[in-house]
């Protein structure tokens, strides 16, 4: 049974899982600062958009100020993972822990500061934070969640089963992989492009018509992303490409978060989603000369502003 | 002169020095053009210079030319030389621009067409007055669908060597201008993408990498058609990364970036994959950065 969840980190994602989760568990929030954490206590979590709830959170930025959970959610930046880790070493013991950051390695990372545990997860979910207690939810698409180091597919079941029943979408899986792969060529790709061109995500990025169209590339770059998966041995669950005709046609021109990252001149999660591309093409020997060019033209934009 | 920015002044300036060249300068920015007619065009920097020229706005006011040098940016290449080709139709035109392509634009509106590349640079500063950032060499020769007489590209040149401006007449001019396309299209483009300045461009060297990779796509085209480069474009790159010549530059297209102007890559990275593409040349690389600085420009109108 999961009766207490800790949300590690909570930007919208995070936010999202705890307003939700608050209504069938005891939540708390791992919050990075301490005014966020003061708010949180004082104020509550509330989610508006496509519900409206208003949850009160025990927050704290030390884990030893919180009670003891079964689960822990981490919902930090890619880039944060390593100090969300440290944080967590040494308390929690007997939790599962779960990351849900994009690209490969999040749980990894994490497991190297405890031996909780691990169950991986990636997110779909999307939302607009409107302030440190606030945040509104956009996209009602699906978590999916696998097993990790330590864990099983019930494991993961049981998460999801938890996380529906807060009135989100969610599924458990034996492996990951197909999904997580499927969404790690997509965000390598779109949010690479949209990274380097300040473009939203948009109808350019499935464009095909002309010699010189924007979608020549997005097919060309998704194409090498999944000769690795093949050569990987990973049958991806969705076609990226479709994914990204399909997130074009919703017509929201979303934002993605390199892109925001690179407006903002905030590290972006290039290692985690490129670079991890990258390493995986290198291990099966498929060469990526265009996942490659997006790699070392987001790192070197990346050094522009240091 | 067509179209008098920053190269444009530089020759039109040092042109306009001598006693028995009279220098007409047409040019849309109106501010530019009365500061010229007042005060004459002064270029500071590398070489202090007040030429006499004619400026104008207006194409009509152009007397018949015996050449005409073409110094607008490469897309606007088209509209500038079908509003004064009259003044040249019976005279030579030679194009100082950067890209490929720009000779086959003007072979359209004039008959004798000279091809022409130039290292020299600068910036406008205030209307009437450029700074001259680096002296150079240029390089003419004939366009060779429609050139112009062998004996008129050496009466140009000499004219401008004599003003100030080192000018050769060649028989064929396509390796100095691929040479400095290559150069643009490999490093131009990578500075613009990531914000770098050309040393950091070159520091980085991933990047450096990858601006090689860019080179050799560039190479193989050029040598596809028979173009023999004068220099290797790798040894530009590195030379004008030392910090005594051009390590703090922004390249023009990051300066078009920044200034969300639009950019010369259809002439550079987009001419490249043409010619690619005429000669059976595959050039993913130049392709996928193109691709990347039209979506850069595509973004401005969000």
């Amino acid at each position: 049974m999961i009766t207490r969840v800790c949300v590690a980190g909570s930007g919208v994602i995070g936010s999202l899982l705890a307003g939700h989760l608050a209504q069938v568990s005891e939540v708390s929030v791992l919050a990075r600062r301490e005014e966020h954490a003061r708010a949180l206590n004082e104020h509550g979590l509330t989610v508006s958009g496509r519900v409206e709830l208003h949850q009160s959170v025990v927050a704290a930025t030390d884990p030893a100020a919180l009670p003891e959970p079964d689960l822990v959610l981490v919902c930090c930046k890619g880039t944060d993972l390593d100090a969300v880790g440290t944080r967590l070493a040494g308390h929690f013991p007997s939790a599962r822990v779960m990351t849900l950051q994009n690209g490969l390695g999040a749980d990894e990372i994490v497991g190297r500061h405890g031996a909780w545990p691990l169950l991986a997860a990636v997110t779909f979910m999307s939302g607009t934070r409107h302030s440190d207690t606030s945040v509104e939810y956009i996209l009602d698409t699906a978590t999916w969640i696998g097993p990790s180091r330590g864990t099983t597919g019930e494991d993961a079941r049981e998460v999801a089963e938890l996380i529906r029943s807060s009135g989100l979408k969610a599924d458990g899986f034996d492996d990951l992989r197909p999904m997580q792969w499927s969404k790690l060529i997509f965000n390598a790709t779109v949010n690479g492009v949209a990274a380097l061109t300040g473009l939203p995500h948009e109808p350019r990025f499935a464009q095909l018509d002309e010699a010189g169209d924007l979608g020549h590339l997005v097919l060309g770059l998704i194409d090498e992303g999944k000769a690795v998966a093949a050569a990987a041995g990973i049958a991806l669950a969705e076609d990226p490409w479709e994914m990204n005709v399909h997130a074009t046609r919703r017509g929201s021109r979303h934002s993605p978060s390199m892109l925001e990252d690179v407006e903002a001149h905030r590290p972006t999660e290039i290692e985690l989603i490129n670079g991890s591309l990258l390493r995986e093409a290198a291990r099966v020997g498929v060469p990526v000369p265009l996942q490659e060019t997006i790699y070392r033209l987001v790192k070197a934009k990346e050094t522009s502003w240091e | 002169m067509v179209g008098c920015g920053a190269v444009g002044s530089l020759f039109a300036a040092n042109l306009g020095t001598l006693e028995e060249v009279e220098v007409w300068a047409f040019d849309l920015s109106r501010e530019h053009v009365e500061a010229i007619n007042r005060d004459g065009l002064r270029l500071t920097g590398a070489g202090e210079v007040v030429g006499k020229v004619n400026a104008t706005t207006d194409p009509a006011e152009l007397p018949a030319c015996d050449f005409g040098i073409v110094a607008t940016k490469a897309m606007h290449t088209d509209s500038a030389i079908s509003a004064t080709a009259h003044a040249f139709a019976a005279g030579c035109v030679a194009t100082v621009q950067n890209g490929i392509g720009n000779e086959e634009v003007l072979a359209r509106h004039v008959a004798r067409v000279i091809r022409g590349t130039t290292f020299p640079a600068g910036k406008l500063i205030a209307p009437g007055v450029v700074q001259w950032d680096v002296k150079g060499d240029t390089t003419l020769g004939p366009f060779e669908p429609q050139p112009a007489p062998g004996a008129e590209i050496e009466r140009l040149a000499e004219a401008a060597t004599r003003a100030g401006m080192p000018t050769h007449a060649v028989a064929d001019a396509r390796g100095p201008q691929w040479r400095k396309v290559i150069f643009n299209a490999a490093t131009n483009p990578l500075g613009a993408l990531t914000g770098l300045t050309h040393g950091r461009v070159c520091g980085e060297t991933p990047l450096r990498r990858l601006a090689s990779q860019l080179v050799e796509e560039g190479k193989a085209v050029a040598s596809a058609q028979g173009i023999e480069l004068d220099s290797d474009p790798e040894e530009l790159i590195d030379f004008a990364a030392r910090p005594e010549v051009a390590y703090g530059h922004k390249a023009s297209m990051l300066q078009d970036v920044e200034a969300r102007r639009q950019t010369e890559v259809d002439f550079l990275n987009g001419g490249i994959v043409e010619f690619g593409r005429r000669y059976g040349v595959p050039t993913p690389g130049h392709e996928m950065i193109w691709a990347l600085v039209k979506g850069v420009e595509a973004s401005w109108a969000h």
